[in-house]
């Protein structure tokens, strides 16, 4: 029986609807992300979650007990913002230690949990330190310590990380991860950053208007996406309307075909190979250890990543070259 | 300038002159006010301040602080305290309680806005036209005054009330001192980002837990300095009073301007000390507010 | 629990609207009964025919005005100049504009009458005409925490180096550049600096009072000193100046915002 589950959860602001017929499942100890556009209801999901939005329909039920009309108090939920929302009137120990003392705790505990936790984000020298005497990403990881102090039985990152700059982003990424694995953390992370998702997540929710619109273990909804706004959204896919597919492949498709730009194996113009399409190379860039061709065949302009091994592996502007496609590569998508 | 290497080291002392001419002629752009600040707000202030320290013949002599202690001038200005006191404490409290509800309350949204505006003009309202519109409300004919005789049978100045009373001043005082409150600590109310609302609630705090530990500390500086600055408003206040009480009531400006006109002392020496006092009391109240403004700007991420 | 909260605000809100709006009404109820038999404007008819009130209304209307210019140019240059050239002075000057909330009005003019009297060397009481000049003087030093707040702000909301960068570059002169480029853009700042100004200076008692000279404020309290009803329908009209300051700010600070856009 999954751990947190919600059932049909809808939310309108007055008469636009952010969120409809929301639906999902998470494990106990399970990494998940919710990742979609700016604007398409993450935040707003999140916070039904935490209780500070009450859902217009729906429910949310956490270990079996229905928690949708529950206080934010009782829920037993952390949250990290993506603002910090750290107290300014408090220094780091305080603030740590908010959660345990409105639990009452005795002081001894919250000393002893507080100053493991510390060690934990690693911030130790720091703890008579106020909020604005620290560095984006030492605020962060008090925002963190002070919602893993309560072992929450869920924690909720609001992209915790977007403030931040990329090499800090990368460390706090891996810290993250580290430490949810180590508690065994339930915990639903959001991001609007493919990479970030596709690195730290054990399933991913893809969102968009409102909706899950793919849900999937990392890999699955990155090589194979279900509808055409997850083949954009998670990568460069090629994706062919019904027309072109039908011109350039002899395939008959409803919707459109996502292809991969580095599944597209290109030949040279003499090729015997069946089943290969001819293509004239119209652009191309240096990627690193990429280079991504733009190559027209038929009308239609395909994306194509190599590897580059070697110098000499650059082909011209103009260089004729037959591609190669295979089936198993290329995906039928909404 | 010269153009050998070894010049360069001492290229940086030739801009710090160059720097300085200019800075003395962009002094110049400034000067206008500065004069103006120096003839109208502070010579005439230091004059009297002096003044307060100098005998009729403009020897040095302490005498004049010393008549402060008289018990009649002592007992004026604390009356003026309390007065004082009494309308910034109760407006900084209300008028607090007033924006928290319009701000915070989940009121509709035009109950803000329209708060602010008559705050705008209420804070403005003080003077003379205010003392009339207390004499025609709680004064001897006034219409909550008749209306309490007639429909509830409630003698408001048999209990001993008079608008001309300490109670009265203060309430009258509080007319603009709450708007002035509102205004002033709006921002404040404002920079109480709602994440703290919901960080308190998502680690187990009730709403209580919040105001104790998170709004209030944080609120507090702005809260303190406010009521500060409306001490120092209500301090130097001279016009409402006097319309309302003539020189009847023994406060500070009431008696520094009846010195001023002639009308008692005749002592103006010890108008200059009067005055000194008036400035220690407000300048140290309005310090105080500066101080604490800093510090509250200072908390803030 | 929330709509517990929300009934407290509610009876805040109505505790406080009664507060403040009883004495207008009973201010406007008692203006209304100069008549025996029954309500009537009688009270304002008396006021508004009145030579007095014509006259001193007249002459605190033109000190305001006078008070409004003065102010706005001797404070919008100077705010200028801090803060393109003179960052370091700003602590100061913030200062000097907030020394007038410091020291009481009455203590101001105090200090005039020792200074300015008729036997020191600048005699401005000495005359009429002088002592007009240094009431309006007192009047910009009451002004000036208000004004010099107002347009302040509303420099730092335009980017006022590049502006002004832009028109040295383009050739114009330092008055064209006042004039021309800075004054309009903070224009509905000044406004409101200025209707802020004209609220104050208005009914001013204590300067005009003690500098003996014939203005609002002291026609006021004489009224007040001597009469029964016309007292309330001067402080109704005084009130409806006050809120017309007030309003015309609103509606300027509204204005504003296209209008930046624009620039
Ligand atoms: N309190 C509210 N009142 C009205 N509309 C709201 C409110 N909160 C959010 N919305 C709307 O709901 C939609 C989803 O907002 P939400 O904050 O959940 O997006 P998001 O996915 O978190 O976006 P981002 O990545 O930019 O944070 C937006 O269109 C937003 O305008
Ligand atoms: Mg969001």
């Amino acid at each position: 029986m999954a751990y947190l589950t919600i059932n049909n959860l809808h939310k309108r602001f007055d008469d636009h609807v952010v969120v409809h017929d929301f639906n999902m499942s998470i494990e106990q100890g399970e990494f998940v992300t919710f990742l979609g556009p700016s604007g398409c209801g993450k935040t707003t999901v999140l916070r039904m979650i935490a209780g500070f939005e009450t859902p217009t329909s729906g429910q949310i039920r956490v270990g079996g007990d229905d928690i949708t009309h529950q206080s934010p108090q009782k829920r037993g939920i952390g949250m990290v913002f993506q603002s910090y929302a750290l107290f300014p009137n408090m220094n780091v120990t305080q603030n740590i230690g908010f959660g345990l003392k409105m639990r009452k705790c005795d002081g001894a505990e919250i000393a002893r949990k507080v100053a493991e936790v510390i060690k934990l984000v690693e911030l130790s020298g720091k703890e008579n330190h106020y909020p604005h005497e620290l560095s984006g990403g030492q605020r962060q990881r008090v925002a963190l310590a002070r919602a893993l102090v309560v072992e929450p039985r869920i924690l909720l990152l609001d992209e915790p990380l977007s403030a931040l700059d990329a090499r800090i982003r990368k460390n706090l990424r891996e810290q993250i991860r580290d430490i949810q694995r180590r508690l065994g953390l339930t915990t639903i992370f959001v991001t609007h950053d493919q990479e970030e998702a596709l690195t730290m997540s054990d399933r991913i929710f893809v969102m968009n208007q409102g909706r899950v619109e793919q849900e999937g273990r990392a890999e699955m909804v990155y090589t194979q996406p279900a509808t055409e706004f997850v083949a954009r959204f998670m990568g460069n896919y090629n994706l062919l309307g019904a027309a072109d597919t039908h011109r350039l492949l002899g395939l008959d498709i409803q919707g459109h075909l996502a292809i991969r730009p580095e599944s597209i194996h290109v030949l040279d113009a003499h090729s015997q190979q069946a089943d290969t399409l001819a293509g004239t190379i119209r652009q191309h860039q240096l990627l690193g250890s990429i280079i991504r061709y733009q190559i027209d065949s038929g009308g239609v302009t395909l994306q194509v990543d190599r590897l580059n091994r070697t110098a000499s592996d650059l082909m011209p502007v103009g260089t004729e070259v037959r591609l190669q496609i295979s089936r198993d590569d290329m995906r039928e998508v909404r | 300038m010269s153009t050998s290497p070894d010049s360069l080291a001492h290229h940086p002392a030739g801009q710090t002159r160059k720097g300085l001419s200019t800075l003395s002629l962009q002094w110049l752009g400034v000067a206008p006010f500065l004069l103006f600040a120096l003839l109208f707000l502070i010579l005439p202030t230091a004059t009297l301040m002096i003044g307060a320290f100098q005998d009729a013949d403009g020897h040095f002599t302490l005498g004049n602080i010393a008549k402060l202690f008289d018990d009649s001038i002592l007992s004026a200005y604390w009356i003026s305290f309390e007065v004082s006191a009494a309308s910034a404490l109760g407006g900084s409290l209300i008028g607090l309680l007033l924006a928290l509800a319009a701000i915070q309350g989940g009121l509709p949204a035009w109950i803000r806005p329209t708060l602010m505006t008559f705050s705008g003009v209420a804070s403005n309202f003080a003077g003379i036209p205010l003392s009339f519109a207390f004499l025609s409300t709680l004064g001897r004919m006034g219409l909550v005054t008749v209306l309490l005789r007639n429909y509830a049978d409630f003698d408001l100045y048999g209990t001993g009330f008079s608008i001309l009373s300490f109670l009265g001043l203060t309430l009258t005082y509080l007319y603009f001192q709450i708007p002035l409150m509102v205004l002033i600590v709006t921002p404040a109310i404002d920079g109480l980002r709602t994440e703290w609302r919901e960080a308190c609630e998502s680690l187990g705090g009730s709403s209580a837990a919040y105001w104790w530990h998170i709004a209030l500390p944080i609120l507090w500086p702005s809260i303190l300095g406010s009521t500060l600055l409306l001490f120092a408003n209500a301090f130097g206040a001279v016009a409402t009073a006097y319309a309302l009480t003539g020189s009847s009531l023994n406060i500070v400006p009431i008696l520094l301007y009846a010195q001023i006109r002639g009308d008692v002392l005749h002592d103006q020496n010890l108008g200059y000390a009067l005055a000194l006092g008036m400035i220690v009391v407000t300048g140290l109240s309005n310090a105080g507010y500066i101080w604490l403004r800093s510090r509250a700007e200072r908390g803030r991420e | 629990m929330k709509s517990t909260s929300r009934l407290g605000a509610w009876v805040a809100i109505a505790i406080g609207t009664l507060y403040f709006l009883l004495p207008l009404i009973a201010t406007f109820e008692f203006s209304l009964k100069m008549n025996r038999d029954g309500y009537s404007f009688e009270a304002y008819k008396v006021v508004l025919s009145d030579p007095g009130f014509q006259a001193t209304f007249g002459y605190s209307t033109l000190m305001a005005v006078l008070t409004i210019i003065v102010g706005i140019v001797l404070v919008v240059p100077t705010a200028y100049w801090i803060q393109l050239k003179l960052p370091r002075l700003r602590p100061l000057v913030e200062f000097i504009t907030l020394l007038p909330l410091v020291i009481p009005a009455i203590v101001i003019v105090f200090g005039y009458l020792k200074l300015y009297n008729s036997s020191s060397w600048l005699p401005l009481t000495g005359n009429e005409r002088a002592t007009d000049f240094l009431l309006m003087c007192s009047y910009v030093t009451l002004a000036l925490p208000y004004l010099y707040r107002s347009i302040d702000a509303g420099l730092r909301a335009i980017d006022v180096r590049t502006l002004t960068e832009a028109a040295e570059s383009l050739g114009a002169s330092w008055p064209s550049i006042l004039l021309q480029v800075i004054f309009p853009n903070v224009k509905s700042a000044i406004l409101s600096g200025a209707f802020l100004t004209f609220a104050v200076v208005i009914g001013e008692f204590t300067m005009a009072s003690l500098l003996g000279r014939p203005a609002f404020g002291p026609y006021l309290q004489l009224i007040g000193a001597n009469r029964a009803y016309e007292p309330s329908a001067l402080a109704i009209i005084a009130f409806m100046v006050t809120w017309a300051s007030m309003g015309l700010i609103q509606v300027f600070a509204r204005n504003a915002r296209p209008a930046r856009k624009t620039a």
